[in-house]
């Protein structure tokens, strides 16, 4: 999202209105899938906040990110079930292979990872959801299978 | 008048009072953490809790309004132990490493603890680990010893207007810190230090020069000069067991000998120095088109809050350095000189009540022939610790007088140290400027209100002089939209970042105690009706300097030595 574009978005929700805040957040990173530096400070501007206050709403909530997604992004459900079906190992592999953190990008790119906290699928735990796409009853092998499958994705898109 | 039932005892409340009002109005201790006067209660800490008939729940005191016929028991072995718990519970993920924080001696944590008895370790948590941000030239951050009071960030926000700091993340992983985990450095923080005044433990304090300063001293090749700022000798004397608002000049000046300073001199002639600068700047603007209002620059949180917030208004700001950095000046490139010592061999040392005059001393333009102006900066803390770190019985010194030839102040430049004080000084002089006489020395009393803006027209000759006078920053923001907004249109403004002035200043002992800030108010003002001399402009010693040295205010070596570049400040 060019900085005209965010200009142009933030400028639709009315200014000086600090009730608007999340729901401004939220329209940003869904046009463009996080919220930059530029976005908080052009959205603490627009809403007369300081770009800090803006920040702690947005570091409290799980829903905001703030580096740019991979083009493969992973979600790992850490809910209640999930947690009980293993979905830790599935979390370590992941950050064991892509060498991230929840919330980081890989340098190249290709991969972001987040944790959630339920994904409302709980049948099917554990769950990963790669770009979207859910993933059922996975473990440290099938793990790594996904990953080798979606080489494909991460890749041609580069 | 509604009463209330306090402990077994009928207690008399006045009308929307809150509960922590009455019961500290009337002599019962009741602990805080979160509440700051002068805030809305926030209710966060829960310390303040007491025992209400007829509810279940304990009520915070703070955010409770006293209300007839209430029932209040406030150190109940409920209230007690709940209050326990919640120290307790604070004390299970802090550090423990007290021997080593500078805040030992003064820590709100480390009072309560002791206060409600805890002796045992009850819980144990999980250690916050978080690097210390050291990277401002001024403040020190260290999260793991913050407890998310929020004080500071209220302050910052609410008091300030700056906003640098708020609460990031959530649950166990909740951190005070700047936009995007960032350093204090690249944040909007303009150094004011009154969050290191608010902060209750450890986890905001100075960034320390005393290292700095004994390093110097003990280097038998430098020549060590120091000066002192308006309001530190009606400050320092609270550590050495003085009433507040005891003027301890005398002593002070002493001890700074007994530390070893070769030389001693008051920065309160810099105040008068500035007075003459600011006057004929300000007569300056008035004759040739502006721009106006001229703010004064004496206050670098300020000046750094115009550069980050209000732009557009930097070119009002007054090209005088203040009264540190003009001192400093002087010291390195007029007394150096006369005394045989080559600059380069000059240690120069400021004690200041004030954090942001550390990073106002390394800004760019406070340089003179590529040699800082002033090389360490004391807050009145730290000078403080240093005295009783050398063994220096304070009380018992002789008094001294500082050194000549910048050791003379008139009454007018020690009044530098309170909100409204460098306009009074300044129009002394610009009256004297405009009419060639001396107005009554008269204490401005429309001048000295501890808040809100202040204004005044005075009529010098057939000049109408219109001023305005704040202090604290949100003021200080009012004010700008005021004048915005085209319904006030002063000549002059005095800005003093920090709520009542220097002697409130982030430097100054912590805590907010508005009796004491009142006191040494008081004191300030004795010193001017007790003074023989109450005029920047018959002060002999500026005069001789003028005379020998700088020409007339505003004259090219006045422009080199004393003031900024053209065009305001420098912005980085």
């Amino acid at each position: 999202m060019n900085n005209a574009d965010l200009i142009e978005l933030v400028s639709q929700t009315p200014d000086g209105d600090p009730s608007q805040l999340i729901s401004l957040l939220q329209k940003v990173q869904e046009a463009s899938g996080f919220l930059s530096r530029e976005a908080i400070e052009a959205i603490a501007g627009h809403l007369r906040l300081s770009p800090s206050a803006v920040y702690g709403v947005a570091s409290f909530y799980n829903q905001f990110r703030f580096t740019a997604p991979g083009r493969l992004h992973l979600q790992v459900c850490r809910g209640t079930a999930c947690h009980v079906k293993g979905s830790l190992d599935v979390l370590e592999t992941l950050q064991r292979e892509l060498k991230i953190l929840p919330g980081q990008t890989s340098r190249d790119g290709a991969y972001s990872l987040e944790t959630v906290a339920c994904v409302g699928a709980c049948s099917l735990a554990p769950v990963v959801v790669a770009g979207g796409e859910f993933h059922a009853g996975m473990d440290s092998e099938k793990t790594k299978n996904l990953l080798t499958s979606m080489e494909q994705v991460t890749e041609c898109n580069a | 008048m509604p009463q209330i039932i306090v402990n077994g005892k009928s207690v008399h409340t006045d009308p929307h009072e809150t509960l922590l009002e009455v019961l500290r109005r009337e002599g019962i201790r009741i602990p805080t953490l979160c509440h700051w006067e002068g805030l809305p209660a926030v209710g966060a800490c829960r310390l303040c809790v007491v025992e209400l008939d007829g509810q279940v729940n304990l009520v915070p005191a703070c955010a409770t309004p006293a209300a007839e016929g209430m029932r209040v028991l406030t150190h109940s072995p409920r209230v007690v132990d709940a209050r326990k718990t919640i120290i307790e519970l604070i004390l299970a993920n802090h550090p423990d490493d007290c021997l080593y924080c500078p805040r030992k001696g003064s820590c709100e944590l480390l009072r309560l603890a002791n206060e409600l008895g805890i002796t045992e370790r009850t819980y144990r948590g999980a250690k916050i680990h978080h690097p210390k941000d050291v990277s401002s030239p001024s403040l020190v951050r260290d999260p793991e010893k913050c407890i998310l009071c929020g004080r500071c960030v209220r302050v910052c926000s609410q008091i300030q207007h700056v906003g640098a700091i708020d609460f990031t993340s959530r649950g166990a992983t909740a951190l005070v810190a700047p936009a995007f985990g960032d350093g204090l450095n690249i944040s909007s923080c303009i150094h004011c230090g009154q969050c290191v005044m608010a902060c209750p433990t450890g986890a905001l304090t100075d960034a320390r020069h005393i290292r700095r300063v004994t390093s110097a001293l003990e280097d038998p090749s430098l020549t060590v000069v120091i000066q002192h700022a308006p309001s530190v000798s009606v400050t320092l004397g609270e550590y050495f067991g003085f009433a507040p608002g005891t003027d301890v000049d005398g002593l002070m000046v002493a001890a700074l000998r007994r530390l070893g300073f070769k030389v001693v001199f008051d920065t309160s002639f810099t105040a008068d120095l500035t007075v003459m600068e600011e006057a004929a700047e300000l007569v300056d603007r008035i004759r040739n088109h502006g721009p106006l209002p001229m703010f004064t620059s004496c206050s670098p949180a300020w000046v750094k809050f115009v550069e980050n917030f209000h732009p557009r208004w930097r070119e009002n700001v007054s090209t005088c350095k203040s009264p540190q950095q003009m001192m400093g000046a002087l010291i390195k490139n007029v007394w150096a000189g006369n005394n045989g010592v080559h600059p380069d061999r000059v240690f120069s040392v400021s004690v200041m009540p004030c954090t942001a005059k550390k990073a106002e001393a390394r800004r760019p333009e406070m340089l003179t022939e590529g040699r800082f102006d002033v090389d360490a900066v004391l807050t009145t803390r730290e000078l403080a610790e240093l005295i009783t770190m050398k063994g220096i019985d304070f009380s018992t010194l002789t008094p001294s007088l500082p050194d000549h030839p910048f050791g003379t102040r008139s009454s007018a430049g020690k009044l530098f140290g309170a909100t409204g004080g460098v306009l009074e000084a300044a129009l002394r002089t610009a009256f004297h400027m405009l009419t060639g006489q001396n107005p009554a020395a008269e204490p401005i009393h429309a001048l000295r209100e501890s808040e809100g803006i202040r204004e005044l027209t005075l009529k010098i000759g057939d000049l109408e002089l219109r001023v305005a006078a704040v202090s604290g920053l949100a003021a200080a923001d009012r004010l700008l939209g005021e004048i915005e907004a085209g319904r006030m249109n002063p000549h002059l403004v005095e800005v003093m970042s920090c709520p009542g002035g220097c002697i409130a200043g982030g430097g100054q002992p912590y805590g907010h105690d508005a009796t004491a800030v009142a006191s040494r108010m008081q004191a300030l003002y004795k010193v001017d009706r007790g003074s023989v001399l109450r005029f920047s402009h018959e002060n002999q010693e500026i005069l001789r300097l003028y005379r020998e040295v700088l020409g007339e205010p505003l004259g090219e070596t006045s422009h080199r030595l004393l003031h900024t570049g053209n065009g305001g400040h420098h912005v980085r």
